[in-house]
């Protein structure tokens, strides 16, 4: 890694919850074609993907043609709505990133597409490359050498050349103790995944996209996302395997990792998935997307309304590029986020009419769900001060942690906020481990041992056993 | 048969410390082992079962049941290996190449063991070969492939095709799942059936030993 300086987030970048508002971010990002993201207006991102297909040398000219498809209408689409401006994001599929020039191959696609669109009608616009996190292919994880990494490290470089606006990953370092630690309910294991793990891989992996970046000019470091960790919580929540008010306080923990790509280098947009954005737009005063109500395409979440009110690009996730009645999903989808963002953008147009927008969209769904609850502004203003508040990424979390129960105490004191018998002792269970958590990660980390050592590479993380008698 | 009440209490209540300590006890005061599987862990697991379908058990609580299953479990196996007993069916359960994703496997494969079962779990983005070398290696009666991506999805058909090319598929029950497989695509490409959940999953490999 170069000697790139940090930046360590020690006050807020958004004062109060007034000010945190969709479409307005401290700093705009400039990036791709003339695209100003945070300055005023909120964009679609759009995100596709392939059908059901194999992926292969034999049906490679195929893949090319969906995306080539894919890219035309979607962005024909848009300017026949006069959309103000776009983000396309193309997230690599695995056996892209295993091969790094494919998935090089079809990023320079898009850019084409796009670069033509812009010349001739002059359509502001940006491609986001998400190569997919692979470092976890071994048990336990290489993250920092082995051929999963240079596949990946690869891949973004030749990304990067072949036209990548924003740069991003859903990365994985943690998650090989997390998902174990979750699904027995271990909260000690998930504040030492999230805490202790997933900080020390997030920032040296940004370290390297920082670097890359650095080689590429006009290619931004755009930001991460805590998919791997709270939307696995979310979605296992949603199947009642886990507590709602677990993927709640998972949810706001998570912020501490994601943070740490800005603290190396990220400017935003955050990604799509990351429901922890609005707190890193608070801190970091960096843009990000946000998704909810229009990516039931792909999955289910109960902050449907409540995760428009803080975003800067407004996204699908991902949808298949199958044939729907008015077109081809991605294009359908492309119109139903743009219809989304033209509304927020009149509303904002009329004094006041943002903060009215926004806390409608707040009030819609905040009480209905633990999740929503913690993604109000007010209860990501809390969390994010807490954040700040702290000093190491461990003692971050665990604050974020403590900001989020009490997020859920007060609105279930208040009768706002109805929880079943389950979920209220849940919430106790994990009021009294948060206050069990020993006060510094060296004495967390060598609990852990007996548990998780065999789940994780101390190496991969910059920690190395210290030898007895030492 | 006698049924313990501390033995099942401790599996109900995922205490795997307990379950262990009162196993050793009974089986010093001379239970017979098959006994104590069919007369007070078996039930316990199917209580916790019950518990998790009418959702007053979370998937921790499920795990945890059977974690001190599987360390009550540790005492016996090798006394029921003495005496020539068996209770285990062989699973082998995987994501199929090209899928990273594998909460979803690894969910399947832990309640699998809890209940009971013999699992080896050969992790995500699993080749057909790697499928092929483990049926042969440890003959299991039921393959577990899981695929969350729309894309890796014809990769399950691969493996399929590769195991019957391999001369194995008569062998085996193959059973799929995860967020895109529909039970009508389970069909189409030869699996003898899905889930849509781990649960479920658990009481598909339960009917299909039970009817074998």
């Amino acid at each position: 890694m170069t000697g790139r300086l940090t930046r360590r987030f020690s006050t807020l970048a958004v004062s109060s919850a007034e000010q945190l508002l969709y479409g307005v971010s401290p700093h705009p990002l400039h990036c791709g074609l003339g695209l100003t993201i945070g300055g005023g207006l909120v964009y679609p991102e759009v995100n596709f993907t392939l059908p059901p297909m194999n992926i292969d040398r034999q049906t490679w000219t195929e893949v090319l043609a969906h995306y080539e498809q894919m890219a035309s209408e979607i962005l024909r689409r848009a300017a026949a709505l006069a959309t103000p401006g776009i983000v396309l994001e193309f997230k690599l599929l695995p056996a892209m990133t295993e091969q790094p020039e494919w998935g090089a191959e079809i990023t320079a696609l898009l850019k084409r597409q796009m670069r033509a669109y812009h010349e001739k009608h002059h359509l502001p616009c940006a491609l986001r490359v998400t190569p997919t996190d692979m470092r976890d292919q071994l048990k336990p994880p290489q993250l920092r050498s082995g051929e999963a990494w240079e596949q990946l490290r690869l891949s973004l470089n030749l990304c990067a050349e072949a036209g990548a606006d924003i740069l991003s990953i859903e990365s994985v370092g943690g998650k090989e103790v997390h998902d174990q630690a979750l699904m027995y309910g271990d909260f000690q294991g998930i504040v030492f995944a999230l805490g202790v793990l997933a900080p020390r891989d997030m920032s040296w992996l940004w370290g390297q996209i920082g670097d890359i970046c650095d080689q590429h000019p006009g290619v931004v470091p755009g930001g991460d996302s805590a998919c791997g960790f709270a939307n696995t919580t979310m979605q296992l929540a949603h199947q009642k395997m886990l507590p709602e008010v677990l993927a709640a306080v998972v949810r706001a923990m998570s912020a501490v990792r994601s943070l740490a790509a800005f603290e190396q280098c990220a400017v935003g947009p955050s990604k799509d998935c990351a429901y922890e954005g609005p707190v890193l737009k608070s801190i970091t005063g960096h843009p990000i997307s946000m998704e909810g109500k229009s990516a039931s395409c792909a999955h289910f979440s109960p902050l449907g309304n409540i995760a428009a009110g803080m975003c800067d690009l407004w996204s699908n996730e991902s949808v298949q590029n199958v044939r729907l009645l008015s077109g081809n999903a991605p294009e359908v989808f492309t119109e139903l986020l743009t219809y989304d963002c033209r509304l927020m953008n009149a509303a904002a147009a009329s004094n006041g009419g943002a903060l009215q927008m926004r806390d409608w969209m707040t009030v819609s769904d905040q009480w209905l769900s633990p999740q929503a609850a913690v993604l109000s502004p007010e209860a990501t203003m809390k969390i994010a001060t807490a954040i700040v508040n702290a000093d190491t990424p461990y003692h971050r979390t665990v604050a974020a942690g403590r900001a989020a129960v009490e997020v859920l105490n007060h609105g279930t004191e208040a009768g706002k906020l109805h929880l079943s018998r389950k979920e209220q002792q849940w919430l106790m269970r994990i009021d009294e481990a948060l206050d069990t958590l020993p006060a510094g990660e060296e004495t967390l980390i060598d609990a852990m041992d007996a548990q998780y050592e065999s789940f994780y590479d101390k190496s991969s993380y910059g920690l190395h056993r210290i030898a007895v008698g030492a | 048969m006698v049924r313990s009440e501390e033995l099942y209490d401790a599996i109900l209540n995922g205490d795997a410390k307990k379950a262990h300590a009162v196993t050793q006890a009974t089986l010093a005061a001379g239970a017979v082992p098959m006994d104590l599987i069919t007369g007070t862990m078996v039930p316990a697991m199917d209580e916790v079962g019950r518990l998790f379908e009418t959702e007053e058990y979370f998937v921790p609580e499920l795990l945890l049941a059977g974690r001190a299953m599987k360390s009550a479990m540790e005492l016996l196996r090798p006394l029921m290996a003495t005496s020539g007993e068996k209770l285990s069916t062989r699973v082998v359960i995987g994501t199929v190449k090209g899928d990273m994703h594998d909460i979803g496997k690894n969910l399947v494969a832990s309640m699998l063991e809890g209940s009971g079962f013999e699992v080896f779990d050969l992790g995500a983005d699993v080749s057909p070969d790697k499928f092929v070398a483990a049926v042969e290696q440890h003959t299991p009666q039921v393959v577990c492939l899981s695929a969350l991506l729309t894309v890796t999805m014809p990769a399950m058909k691969t493996t399929i095709d590769v195991l019957k090319a391999a001369g194995l598929r008569t062998r085996v029950k193959i059973l799929i799942g995860g967020a895109p497989v529909t039970g009508q695509y389970a069909k189409e490409i030869g699996a003898d059936g899905y889930s849509e959940s781990a649960s479920g999953a658990v009481s598909l490999v339960r009917q299909i030993v039970a009817g074998a």
